[in-house]
């Protein structure tokens, strides 16, 4: 008979293994962060008139030329500040989705939530001759309408994952032939208009647009926040959840409604950047290698996505084209969805 | 003192479908309650209801007296803790940090990780023998190892009463006697109350203070498993024609099927059960 000796375990080590993790944490924090300061660098400096480091951090301070300030406060640090915000939103709706529903593929660019956005928006623009500020709040009603169309329909006295992933991606399909018709009807010059909600772009940033996600951001972080612990309980199933004290249903409804609404915030500001929302969290997960929810980390992969995506599209492609960031990540975005699919037997995770 | 963990004429089932129907039973604190019956007698559901996985759609169950749905869930949680029959686990995650989710009930606002906690994490690693595996990840684990992880888990919830479904199935006959030793333990040592559902039934009768024999929804005998591990309650309850036999080790009921082949023919149920009653006593 095992005794007290044994009661009494030495919880050392596993204090130790927890520092490990945090730290483990905490460094990749660190180095996404450093990485994503220098992007931001970038982004600001260089460009068709492009800055030394000691000129951009005077011209931060506010110390610049007329023509500094005009470039880099009014023209580039808008659109760097929305492309990092959208970045951060799409990345904490996918990994919300994917974490919420326990499926790799339930994020809300493949399951059509920003489709929808898109869909209303076009909708808006094109036939009912909607302006900028009633076309975004359209892409917002038409991600969460969409949103609340899945979720009817895979409700069976509960949500399960893959039902409420097969429903979505078939809402998807549904989302984009609507779209389809919709630009096939319009002219062509109408329709190139349109063409920032089939794709994303981060250009042309107001600061009310920013100013809106920001403050989706700044109220939505804290409640993600305080819900992490029930995250993390509703990772181990709703069994186990339940019998944790969280109820499973409840708080997926909840966490499920932040993530919508992260995403329509996003969709409204920038049109639907495909793909952040799936890569990031998975990426920052593998990066990270714990099992934790990886959270903040992959808020900042989001935001190294799109504002990478942004840089590559505006400076670094051949030609003098000026392309939508949503082209880059939907390239990025793409293999990856193929590589999961080819791999997702191996570990089982599907359902 | 655990409060008592009772079904008070319970109606449960999925979908409006009912597998149980008012059925009534009181958890016996500080023993080992083992619920048997054939494939779909409803022992699962039975287990399911008392755990508030699913919500009795008549009747229902109370904890200390009062309706568990009216009761807090985390706190809930740390009186009642279950292990279900297939726990799922995300990608990578690490033993001590699955063990450690545990603790979930136990936190609050403003009582975040505590060294308390981790004292308790180690003690249920210690006490199922998953300490070394505290840094490995729970997909390179075998099946035996897994299953003791998850149960260190149940125990770093600290639950009083603790539930679990079928925590044998899929292991080998030695991790099955390695899990159940140490849930004996558990039990022996820190008065903590147990309800599994087991498919085997030696196994049941060896272990069972209480033993529960389910059939159709309904439970057909319930008490200690010298008197409910008859020939008769086995034939009625599994429609299986069983000698029973004191355990040479334990000294408990021992079922031994007898099937078409073997033994004698079932041609004469009466003398059967006759002869198996008075093995018994």
């Amino acid at each position: 008979m095992t005794t007290l000796t044994e009661t009494k375990a030495d919880a050392a080590p596993l204090a130790a293994a927890r520092a490990g993790r945090r730290r483990r944490n905490r460094s990749v924090v660190l180095v996404l962060g450093g990485a994503l300061v220098v992007v931001a660098a970038f982004s600001l400096a260089v460009g068709a008139y492009s800055l030394s480091v000691p000129d951009l951090l005077r011209t931060l301070a506010g110390q610049g030329t007329q023509s500094e300030n005009f470039i880099v406060l009014s023209l580039r640090l808008p659109r760097l500040t929305l492309a990092v915000l959208v970045g951060v939103a799409f990345a904490l709706s996918g990994a919300l989705f994917q974490t919420v529903l326990r499926n790799p593929l339930a994020s809300p660019d493949i399951i059509g939530v920003t489709g929808g956005a898109s869909a209303a928006a076009v909708f808006g623009m094109l036939i009912l001759g909607f302006g900028a500020v009633a076309t975004s709040l359209a892409a917002f009603a038409g991600a969460v309408i969409i949103a609340c169309v899945i979720y009817l329909l895979a409700w069976r006295g509960g949500v399960v994952g893959y039902r409420f992933v097969l429903i979505g991606v078939g809402v998807a399909f549904m989302v984009q032939g609507l779209l389809a018709y919709l630009l096939s009807r319009a002219d062509l010059n109408d329709a190139q208009g349109a063409l920032l909600w089939l794709v994303g772009s981060v250009s042309g940033a107001r600061w009310q647009d920013i100013s809106v996600v920001a403050v989706v951001l700044l109220v939505l972080l804290p409640v993600i926040r305080v819900l992490s612990g029930r995250l993390r309980a509703l990772q181990l199933g709703d069994e186990l959840a339940r019998s944790l004290g969280v109820g499973a249903e409840r708080t997926r409804l909840v966490l499920l409604v932040i993530a919508v609404a992260l995403a329509a915030t996003a969709t409204a500001a920038v049109g639907p950047l495909a793909f952040v929302a799936f890569v990031a969290a998975p990426i920052a997960r593998r990066v990270v290698g714990t099992g934790g929810l990886a959270l903040v980390p992959a808020a900042l992969i989001g935001a190294l996505i799109t504002t990478v995506a942004d840089f590559t599209a505006q400076h670094l492609l051949p030609g003098q084209l000026e392309l939508p960031a949503g082209i880059i990540t939907g390239a990025i975005g793409a293999p990856y969805l193929l590589w999961l699919l080819a791999t997702s037997n191996k570990t089982g995770k599907g359902a | 003192m655990t409060p008592i963990l009772r079904a008070e004429g319970v109606t449960l089932g999925y979908d409006q479908m009912p597998i149980i129907e008012n059925l009534d039973l009181a958890i016996v604190p500080g023993a080992i309650t083992v619920i048997v019956g054939a494939n779909a007698s409803g022992k699962s559901t039975l287990l399911k209801g008392l755990s508030r996985l699913i919500t009795p759609s008549a009747g229902q169950v109370t904890l200390g007296g009062r309706n568990i749905k009216a009761l807090p869930g985390k706190k809930v949680a740390t009186v009642v803790g279950l292990l279900p029959q297939q726990p799922v686990a995300p990608d990578g995650i690490t033993v001590a940090d699955l063990v450690g989710r545990g603790r979930y009930p136990h936190q609050g606002w403003f009582r975040q990780w505590s060294s308390t906690d981790d004292e308790i994490v180690a003690a249920a690693m210690a006490a199922t023998n998953t300490q070394e595996l505290a840094a490995r990840r729970l997909e390179d684990l075998s099946g035996g190892q897994r299953q003791r992880v998850w149960i260190a888990m149940a125990l770093a919830q600290d639950p009083e009463i603790l539930l679990l479904d079928e925590p044998t199935t899929f292991l080998d006959v030695t991790h099955q006697i390695e899990v159940l030793d140490l849930l004996l333990e558990r039990n022996r040592e820190r008065g903590t109350t147990v309800v599994m559902v087991l498919h085997d039934l030696n196994l049941a009768a060896r272990y069972a203070d209480h033993l529960v024999v389910m059939r159709a929804g309904r439970i057909v005998a319930n008490g200690a498993p010298v008197e409910t591990l008859t020939a008769e309650i086995v034939r009625h309850a599994f429609d299986l024609e069983a000698r029973i036999v004191p355990d040479p080790v334990c000294g408990a009921p021992m079922v031994v099927p007898i099937g078409r082949f073997h033994g004698r023919a079932p041609t004469m149920p009466a003398e059967t059960a006759h002869d198996n009653q008075q093995v018994v006593n």
